[in-house]
């Protein structure tokens, strides 16, 4: 699943450049401030991304994997408490 | 065992459970050594909480890929490089 190299296809690679949406720039950043401050490595990061279901995988965006990994890798850690964040998005 | 540049090294088959940096279409496959990066933490532990001690000489391995894909070559100045650690790596003389 994630370490395949790609998909066979004939399809042109599209090579056009994208800006970046704020959220996108905010993951980024909490990453290598968590990292920084020992809470998370990029070794876990991957480790968090790899354990997606693989039809989650496919449908999330790059920075939606990072989300998903920074989650599930505070919750196993204890940082942040079962359904923290889905209780704080609610209110 | 350390391996020097130039020298052709077989990746291990071996399936390994939870998080590890060699890829699957490599595994099994022959290729050459094309570059000593150096010695890192080893990501297999640190994915887990450990340090990743003792550190792993890591390596820049270059295939043709019609070594990994049958069928894919006539393309042959295409190389697929590859960084892997050395506990992936045996001498293939």
């Amino acid at each position: 699943m994630h370490d395949r190299g790609g998909w066979p296809t004939d399809a042109p690679i599209d090579r056009s450049e994208h800006d970046l949406a704020d959220w996108e720039l905010l993951t980024d950043a909490l990453v290598h401030a968590l990292a920084r401050n020992g809470l998370m490595n990029v070794d876990e990061l991957r480790r968090g991304i790899e354990s997606m279901p693989p039809d989650e995988y496919e449908r999330a965006s790059y920075y939606e994997r990072w989300l998903y990994s920074v989650e599930t890798i505070l919750t196993e850690k204890g940082v942040l408490a079962p359904g923290e964040l889905d209780a704080r998005l609610a209110k | 065992m350390t391996f020097q540049a130039g020298q052709r090294v077989r990746v291990a088959a071996r399936a390994h459970e939870g998080h590890h940096r060699t890829p699957a279409y490599v595994k099994g496959k022959s290729g050459r050594v094309e570059r000593i990066h150096g010695a890192f933490t080893n990501p297999e532990t640190r994915a887990y909480g450990g340090d990743g001690l003792p550190e792993q000489r890591l390596y820049l391995v270059g295939f043709d890929p019609s070594d990994l894909w049958p069928g894919s070559g006539g393309q042959t100045r295409d190389r697929v490089q590859v960084d892997i650690y050395e506990h992936w790596l045996e001498d293939a003389g």
